[in-house]
């Protein structure tokens, strides 16, 4: 028996985390994200949600208060945008490098100066090697299944996850919302086990200081250094595409919806020219491929729906058959181009695609992108495909400078 | 209970506290602190008052050092480590855990030096408290950075060299911070130090029984940070107190009390003038007869006024 609702993002979101029964919250308040922390205070000071909710003084410390309580074997959640997630930066690192299973959500904003409280991505790309799985949501149904998700992911790989959408985009535009029953929620997600528990039954020192060698343990067994505890950071992100992908599918066969694994797909079995981004900006590229079909032209959407680990394989498959890629990206590597779009070119590299890359920043500081000036994007890459050499250069869709 | 660590006080009510004192020791032999170190000495008679079922969480400091190299530590208790402003933070994180876990009867403590609690960790202390979280929060002032090498904190005193204030010394008082943490309205406060250690377990047996953030200052003499030779830090520790420069008290529900050496300096005794506590540490040696004034006065002042107010 399906529960639909109309709800805005934030509400898709505050209803997902409490489907998961977080132990302890703690939150900030920040634009555009500021309704989800508000949300959930009001499930918890009214019972719906039997959790802890810290209002720390901070960002910094609220992803402080998830990392310490997930550490004594609680299950947290924290939620932020834009400075506020920059803020957090150093706790970032801090969470992964614990490998705590923390959730949390960055409801996308562009980051100052000069303040701007819309929507684009530069918040959570920025934080692209803090050591965080990132998923990245096109809808409002996609954000509450995410979560749920994302809590699965994260304590099978011990590695924290931000769930990323977009701010005002998603956050505040109501959607009709499938909302998942509570029992079926516990079944697909089983109780958080913490790696170490953090209590005087076994007191030990956590996160001491490490010297750059390997050190033997009084009992004499030689123990990890700083160099392994990366390695095998960055091994459990090789380990979690598999995780992931295998998620994504036992959820599909527990509540009949699949939002793709890593990455999704529209149309792209025949397309020859094949638009990419993050978020709703791809949803939105799928407007664009139906316009360009209407003409006659062979597009498709890829969406990237995990950005870090970074889908290598999903994307080789995926955009094999492509004469021209589009990527648009909601945030710029300053200096160079568009991070998603280097990935690619990466991931690329040494296979058999080589068709060209045409990289667009787009809707920064919730500058307006319609589906017709992606498609319009797509026309000019077709346009373009009998010019050889191919000038590494990005485009500012909608940007009047220069 | 070791003697030696007592002889060396004096005081009437020493000898008839001294069976008192938990006699299991929680930091075993080979720390990796400095010889004479104040800290290490409070941190042996505070764990003592705290006994078992306590959580510690600690930021990068000499404290965090003093905990060891991974995979080996000195200290018995559990202990998480958090960067160096998010110390009262990871208090309110440990005691939400456990609130949410039903495990309640743990006292959740954080401990840091002046650096990450006069500095960068004030926001989150000030956060915690005023959310009134159930934990202690520990501040070890050995009057700047030691960690890094002797750098200064808004808690280094007027005068001093640091390796910051190298040439000028430092020109500005040191900032009371107690009175901040006086202004949250906390259930319990005190000021300690380790060259009175009966006072100080006295103190943490108090704050473990109470309820709420309560606040805990430890003046911990620093004998590499402070170039005194390792041999003095209780002689120093006792100078700071017997010249005021140091007064020891607590504050309950709002209500002053000396306490221990102050108490009696306060009643009977004499206090000494400050050029003997000064004259005794080389990070004084190019402090100017101005600013050894205005320490003086400063000092005066803030002793009339705590003594006044624990008079009523
Ligand atoms: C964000 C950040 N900035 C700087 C440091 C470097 N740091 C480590 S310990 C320390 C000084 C610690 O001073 P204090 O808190 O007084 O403790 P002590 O070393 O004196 O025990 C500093 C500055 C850090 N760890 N983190
Ligand atoms: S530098 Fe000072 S506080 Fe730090 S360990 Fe040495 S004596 Fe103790």
């Amino acid at each position: 028996m399906s529960n639909v609702q109309i709800i805005t993002g934030n509400e898709a979101a505050a209803v997902g985390v409490k489907l998961c029964d977080p132990r302890v919250v703690a939150a900030y308040p920040i634009t555009p994200q500021s309704s989800l922390a508000e949300i959930l205070s009001r499930y918890v000071e009214g019972g719906e949600l039997k959790a802890e909710y810290v209002r720390v003084e901070g960002e910094h410390s609220a992803l402080t208060v998830c990392i310490s309580a997930s550490t004594v074997g609680a299950r947290v959640f924290t939620a932020t945008s834009s400075n506020g997630l920059l803020y957090m930066h150093e706790q970032l690192h801090w969470a992964a490098g614990s490998r705590l299973p923390i959730v949390m959500c960055c409801v996308n904003r562009g980051v100052g100066a000069p303040w701007s409280i819309f929507n684009d991505q530069q918040d959570s790309v920025a934080q692209r090697d803090t050591g965080w799985i990132q998923m990245y949501c096109r809808d409002n149904q996609e954000i509450i299944d995410t979560i749920i998700q994302a809590y699965r992911i994260a304590e099978q790989v011990y590695i924290p996850v931000m769930v990323c959408y977009d701010g005002f985009v998603l956050s505040h535009t109501m959607m009709p919302v499938d909302i998942p029953d509570h029992e079926q929620v516990l079944k697909f997600l089983p109780p958080y086990k913490p790696h170490t528990i953090l209590s005087p039954e076994d007191p030990r020192t956590i996160n001491s200081v490490l010297f750059p060698g390997r050190r033997e343990n009084p009992e004499g067994v030689l123990c990890d250094g700083y160099m392994e505890m990366r390695y095998k950071l960055q091994a459990a992100f090789e380990k979690a595409r598999a995780v992931i992908t295998e998620t994504n599918a036992a959820f599909a066969s527990s509540f009949g919806r699949d939002h793709g694994g890593l990455i999704w797909t529209y149309m792209t079995d025949d397309a020859e020219l094949v638009m990419t981004g993050m978020g709703s900006i791809a949803a939105e590229a799928i407007a664009a491929a139906d316009m360009l079909r209407n003409e006659g032209i062979k597009a498709g959407v890829v969406g990237i729906r995990v950005f870090r680990p970074f889908p290598t394989d999903d994307v080789i498959q995926a955009f094999e058959r492509a004469q021209a890629i589009l990527t648009f990206e909601k945030a710029i590597s300053y200096g160079y181009e568009g991070a998603l779009c280097s990935d690619l070119k990466a991931a690329f590299y040494g296979t058999g695609i080589h068709a060209p890359v045409h990289n667009y920043v787009a809707g920064l500081g919730g500058r307006d992108v319609k589906p017709r000036e992606l498609a319009e994007a797509g026309r000019n890459a077709l346009a373009m495909l009998d010019v050889r050499t191919m000038k590494n250069e990005t485009r500012w869709l909608n940007c009047y400078t220069g | 209970m070791k003697q030696d660590g007592l002889t060396a006080t004096r005081g009437e009510t020493m000898q008839e506290n001294i069976f008192k004192i938990n006699d299991k020791e929680y930091i075993l032999p080979g720390s990796r602190a400095c010889q004479g170190c104040g800290l290490t000495l409070a941190y042996r008679y505070l764990l003592k008052a705290l006994r078992e079922n306590t959580i510690l969480t600690i930021p990068a400091s000499c404290l965090c050092v003093l905990h060891g190299l991974y995979p080996i530590t000195p200290v018995t208790v559990p202990c998480l480590n958090t960067t160096f402003a998010s110390t009262a933070a990871s208090a309110s994180g440990i005691a939400a855990g456990l609130t949410a876990l039903n495990k309640s009867d743990i006292t959740v403590v954080a401990m840091a030096g002046d650096g990450s609690t006069y500095d960068m960790g004030i926001q989150s202390l000030s956060g915690a408290a005023e959310r009134n979280t159930d934990f202690i929060f520990i501040c070890y002032d050995n009057e700047g950075y030691m960690n890094t090498g002797t750098q200064r904190s808004s808690a280094t005193p007027l005068g001093a060299i640091t390796t910051t204030t190298p040439i000028n010394t430092k020109q500005d008082q040191k900032k009371d911070f107690v009175r901040i943490m006086e202004a949250h309205d906390l259930p319990y406060l005190a000021t300690t130090c380790p060259a009175y250690p009966i006072d100080l377990y006295e103190k943490f047996v108090k704050a473990k029984r109470i309820k709420g953030t309560r606040y805990m200052h430890i003046y911990s003499p620093c004998p590499p940070g402070w170039m005194y030779p390792t041999k003095d830090t209780i002689r120093i520790g006792k100078l700071a107190v017997e010249t005021g420069m140091v007064i020891l008290y607590e504050i309950e529900d709002g209500r002053l009390r000396l306490t221990g050496r102050s108490k009696t300096l306060a009643g009977r005794g004499k206090r000494q003038p400050i050029i003997h506590y000064v004259e005794r540490q080389g990070r004084f040696k190019k402090m100017s007869i101005e600013q050894l004034n205005t320490l003086q006065a400063w000092v005066d002042r803030r002793w009339d006024e705590y003594v006044r107010r624990a008079e009523g």
